[in-house]
Formats: C-alpha cells, structure tokens, sequence
C-alpha cells in the first residue's frame, strides 16, 4: 500500500471511529485537509481554534471517547494552547494535530513556525513531533492509547508539513489498542479497608470525577447505601449519583453546601474516590479533615500522598476496586452518625432564590430551566458567579451531563464546550450558562453554530461586570473595584441576531419566564439574554485560603 | 565527595530530541530540585541512559512517581549505590 502521511492519519482517524473533527486549515496543515476532504468525517470550521479546542473537549467529556481537532502551525497552535491546558487539568482526552513547517525548515524561525513541541509538553500528557509518515502507523494509535488509558488527558500530534506529504509504503495497517488496564488490587487490602469501614464511627465518602470516568456511578450509590456512608462529591464528580438521594450531602469545597463542609469535618474516616485534593474542594489544605483517616483510591498514582498524606491508599481502577470491595463491607445502619448528618443539613439550610423577590435571580432562572428541560440534558458553564451558582443549584442528576471547567477555570469554555457535546448528542438538549464576560471571550463560536444549528441555548447571565471579580474586591479588596465592571454593554440579544440566531432578550419581554421556557423548547439554536443584579453575590463560601469550616454568607 | 541526602535515579528513555525537555521541564516546572544530570545514547540508539542526581527530601516520592508517568520512561531505578564521582569530575572538564 501506499499512502501519503495525510492519508494515514485521516484513514486511521476513520478507523478508529472519529466521525467529527473541529478544526481550522492554514498553509502548514492544507495537505491533512486535502485528506479530509475526500473522507466520511465531517468538519466543523471553528472561528478560533481555542474554539475548535473547546469543541473536541465538549465531544470527549460528553461521551468519554477521545476527540479531535486540528489547527495550523504557529498562531493556529498557539491558539489551541488553553484549551489544551484545560484538558490537561480536568483529564480530559483530546488528540490534538497542528500543522508544523517543513522538516527542512524547523529550526530557521520560518513563516508561521513555533515550537509547539516545546509549548505543549507542560500542558500534554504526552506529545509527538512527527519525523516521517512511517511513524504515524505506530504515533497515531499510540496517541489515542495515551489520551484514553488510566487517567485520561490531551495528546498533540504535530505534523511537519512535508512528513504530511510524504508518500509511504507499508504492509498493513496498524491496529489500535484496547485502552489498558491496570494493576491487580490485592484482597488483602481490600479486607483491611473494608474493616477500617467497619470501625469507623462517622464515614464520608468524597468523590470525584474519577467515579464518571470510571463509569462506576451505580456502584458509589452500591457502596453506600450497603453501610449508610454520606456522600459528598468534588464540583467534577456532580452527576455520578441523583442529587435527591437521601446519602447525598452535596458538593463540598469553596461553594459547596454548608452542611457538607461541616459533615465531612466531622468524619474520622474519609473514603476519596477518584479525586485529587484540589484546594477549592478541600480549603485550607492543613486544616482539611485533621481527625478523619484518609483512605485515598485513584487511578494515577501520583496523586495519592500528593496532598493529603492517605493511611491507606489503592491505585487502581475505580470500578474494580468498588466491584472488590462492595462484597467485603458489611451492612450497617449507623442511625446515629446519620442522624447527626440530617440534623447538620436541617441546622444549614441550603441556598433558595428570594421567594417573591428578582425573577431574573440567577437562583431562580436555574429552577426554571431545570423545571423546563429534560433531566439528561447537558449542562455547560462558563466561569465566574454563573458557574458557581449553577453547580449549586442545578439538579446533575446523571454523568457526562455537567461539563465545566474545574481545574483550569477557563472563561470561553461553555459556549464552544456546548457545540460540541451537541454535536456528539444529537437527541439531548444542551444548555450553556455563561457571563457577559467570559461569553465575549469566545463568541465568535455563535457563527460556528449558525452554521451547524446544534441543539442548544446559550442563557446569558448578564450582570455588566466580571461577577465573581467583583464579588472577591468586595469582600476581600476593601470594595476598591478596578477592572470589574464594563464601561459599555453590547447588546446581546442584538449581536446573537446578528449571527443568525434566534435570540430574545428578557429583559424587554412582558412575561419572561413565559419566554424562557417557549426558547428552550425550541429544537434549533437559541440565545437567551438575562438580565442579572450586578451587586448579586455567591454564597456562602469559603474565603480563598481559609479552612472549610469558615464559610461565610 | 559523596554528599549526604543524595541519591541518583537512573532512567531508560525514549531516544528522542525532546525528551531532555520532558524530564527537566517536570523538575522546573513541579518545583523540584535537579543537582545533576548525565546522559547518553545505550545499544543501538533507539533508548537513552539518564542518571539524575537529586535530593532525598520531602519531593522525593513525588519526583519517582512523576517521572514514572512520563511517556518517554521506559524504566526507572533508585540508585544508592551510585558512583558520585562521576559527577565530580565533571568539574575536570572545564
Ligand atoms: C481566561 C480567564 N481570564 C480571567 C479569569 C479570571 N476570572 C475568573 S471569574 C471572572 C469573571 C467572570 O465574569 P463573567 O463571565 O461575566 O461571569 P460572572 O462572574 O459575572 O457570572 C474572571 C475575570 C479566568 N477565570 N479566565
């Protein structure tokens, strides 16, 4: 066979199942979109390619499959880089391949050449420089390994323009490798954590998003309801268990509930699932938990003892280590500690909009959406007071259904993040929450989506000011506001017009609730602007810095 | 002189131009402290030998399991046993 190296990577791309590539062509990477012109694959012309970037991560955390996307040398990867690095920061796979000069030129500061390599290995799992078209049979497959196996994360490829070009004859094609699996968990310690279950007076289980990517969400809710265990989940574990159950204490962390803070203080055993100790889930780090035993299980082993020394700890596999350890615990009904936990739930009341105050609270329109759309609908958000509130309030009641930026807290995120999981998901609703600021930070992506007409809204909650900004000079800055409020508004609902979309504003409508729930049940993109009080303010909260028992409100 | 609270971690790796990039980018950028570094191409080049001389301190498991990760990391040895003078007599070539 012979093949050209842009023949191989689409045909690989195709054999491997991708069926959608977001993504924007330049000289250094005109050869791959020759290949993609003549393959099945569909592309999708993002305006900018943090965009496109954001676009293959709202397919891969979605779905859980790695996704792709593709941006030229030079400015097109650096454009790419955040949205790398958000990847990186919450696990998520993406496969990224930029367009590199040619081989003979690197080195000779040429048109449009950066040293991607360079710039990605702080912000990849791993990352390729591609020296000839043999090397991607073995690069291509590897890669995909790489983004999908243990803890998941972002691979860039990147591919000189003549290794694209280049003709190369093989015998087969390469195969791709089953995701592989880790290492066997000894029953031995599985015993002795069921026992510490046992003994332990007041248990919490803590978890993360590794529980989702584990695909372990019935065996958590297994787990504990076998013992009675409280549950409390990181901001990216929302929607591995229903926020009614009745063990669910909520998110914990800088705007968690109370009541979880205060209930996981007070457990003298700490079961942490697939999470990493971030410090906007734990507080102050010294002081997080200082009487509980930490039994600490993750995937990637690094983690364990990274933060929090653990007493005793398991890498592995989630769902092979819940699917060990379920058999091992006995039941329990711990009346007390139980009791204790719903005294402490009823004693802190949890965030409710003003009854018959703003109907435009942010509080309020979150009910509302939630009231109006199915369940399993997916829920993006942006970053800021939006964000928090929306992972207070709204009701995350299955996994892969809450995409947000938890590590990397990158404004710009929701909107591209919401194209893509439509287009991964094309029979849900997908909402995107976003703040007038982060919205301007990526909203070229609304003429990607005139041309795409996924399934999705966009509510805009719209407060003039960088909320969440302003809410720490407020608080913590001795109310001395510099660079937090916007001089001029565009209007919004105008520009979203402008682009081709259906858009309304509420602001200027006679029954606004009326109108929201009419747009979200609209089967094609709209926008919908929000008017929001700009002295509204998230709490309750833990201040930057201080301990999680000190939640102020 | 063998210093106290040394200890060498030899590395397999991946013979490749960047992969000097991706072991001491993981010390620069994780804040670890990277004493020494001595490299060279083993067998038929497709593999490299790297002995790193560092610090046994609180970073240390840190710094095995980080390197661990890396992709480029075929295999990772603590050596007690290390032969410090190799590394002072680079002083030699100046
Ligand atoms: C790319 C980026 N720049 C700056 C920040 C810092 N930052 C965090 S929240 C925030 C304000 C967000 O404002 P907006 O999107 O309007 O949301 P709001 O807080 O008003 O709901 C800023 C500037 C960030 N997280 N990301």
């Amino acid at each position: 066979m012979k093949y050209s190296g842009a023949e191989i990577i689409v045909h690989l791309l195709e054999k491997k199942g991708i069926d959608t590539i977001a993504g924007i062509p330049g000289s250094a990477n005109l050869p791959l979109y020759r290949a993609l012109h003549d393959s099945k694959i569909k592309h999708v012309l993002a305006r900018h390619e943090q965009g496109a970037g954001f676009i293959a991560q709202g397919m891969a955390r979605s779905t859980g499959k790695a996704a792709v996307c593709f941006a030229t040398s030079g400015p097109g990867a650096t454009n790419l880089l955040t949205a790398i690095a958000d990847a990186k920061l919450d696990s998520v796979p993406v496969v990224a391949f930029t367009g590199q000069v040619a081989t003979s030129l690197i080195g000779t500061d040429a048109f449009q050449e950066i040293d991607t390599y360079g710039l990605t290995i702080p912000i990849t799992k791993h990352n390729f420089l591609v020296r000839s078209a043999a090397e991607l049979l073995d690069v291509i497959p590897e890669a995909f390994r790489i983004a999908e196996t243990g803890r998941p994360g972002p691979v860039v490829i990147d591919v000189p323009k003549d290794v694209q070009q280049q003709v190369c004859e093989f015998g087969q094609w390469p195969g791709f490798h089953e995701p592989t699996k880790p290492q066997v968990i000894e029953k031995q310690l599985i015993d002795k954590i069921a026992q510490a279950i046992h003994y332990a007076v007041k248990p919490v289980i803590m978890f993360g998003a590794g529980i989702i990517e584990s695909g372990s969400c019935q065996l958590l809710r297994l787990l504990a309801e076998k013992n009675n265990i409280p549950l409390t989940s990181t901001m990216r574990g929302l929607g591995a268990i229903s926020p009614e159950h009745p063990l669910y204490v909520g998110m914990i962390g800088m705007h968690g509930t109370k009541y979880a803070n205060r209930i996981t203080e007070e457990a003298d055993l700490i079961l942490a699932l697939g999470l990493r100790f971030d410090d906007r889930a734990t507080g102050k780090v010294s002081e997080f938990c200082r009487n509980a035993q930490i039994i600490h299980v993750d995937i990637d082993k690094a983690e364990i003892n990274k933060i929090k020394p653990a007493f005793m700890s398991v890498n592995a596999d989630l769902h092979d280590f819940l699917s060990l350890l379920i058999p091992s615990v006995d039941k329990k009904e711990r009346r007390e500690w139980l009791d204790e936990c719903y005294e402490t739930k009823d004693a802190l009341p949890y965030v409710v909009a003003p009854l018959n105050g703003d109907v435009f609270h942010p509080l309020r329109i979150i009910d509302e959406v939630a009231a109006s759309i199915p369940a399993d609908s997916i829920i993006t958000t942006d970053v800021g007071q939006h964000q928090m509130w929306v992972a207070m309030k709204y009701p995350i009641t299955s996994p892969r259904t809450f995409l947000t930026s938890g590590g990397l807290g990158t404004m710009g995120f929701g909107v591209p993040t919401a194209i893509g999981a439509a287009l991964a998901n094309p029979g849900k609703k997908v909402v995107a929450f976003s703040g007038d600021g982060s919205f301007m930070m990526n909203m070229q992506e609304l003429a990607t989506i005139a041309d795409e007409k996924p399934n999705m809204a966009i509510l805009l909650f719209n407060n003039g000011t960088l909320g969440l900004v302003r809410q720490q000079q407020e608080l913590f800055f001795d109310k001395k506001y510099i660079g937090s409020k916007f001089k001029s508004t565009p209007d919004f609902a105008g520009i979203a017009k402008c682009f081709g979309l259906k858009s309304i504003d509420l602001e200027k409508v006679s029954d606004p609730l009326g109108a929201l729930h009419e747009a979200l049940q609209l089967n094609e993109p709209v926008f919908i602007n929000v008017p929001v009080n700009a002295d509204e303010n998230v709490f309750p909260m833990v201040p930057p810095g201080a301990a999680n028992k000190v939640m102020i409100d | 002189m063998k210093q106290k609270n040394h200890t060498v971690i030899e590395l397999i790796v991946n013979n490749h131009p960047g992969v000097m990039s991706h072991i001491t980018g993981l010390f620069s950028r994780r804040g670890y402290n990277l004493e020494g570094i001595l490299c060279g191409a083993i067998g038929q080049g497709a593999t490299s030998v790297m002995f790193l001389l560092v610090r046994k301190n609180e970073q240390y498991q840190q710094v095995l399991l980080q390197l661990n990760k890396l992709n480029d990391v075929i295999e990772l040895k603590e050596r007690e046993d290390y032969d410090h003078t190799v590394f002072n007599r680079i002083g030699d070539l100046f």
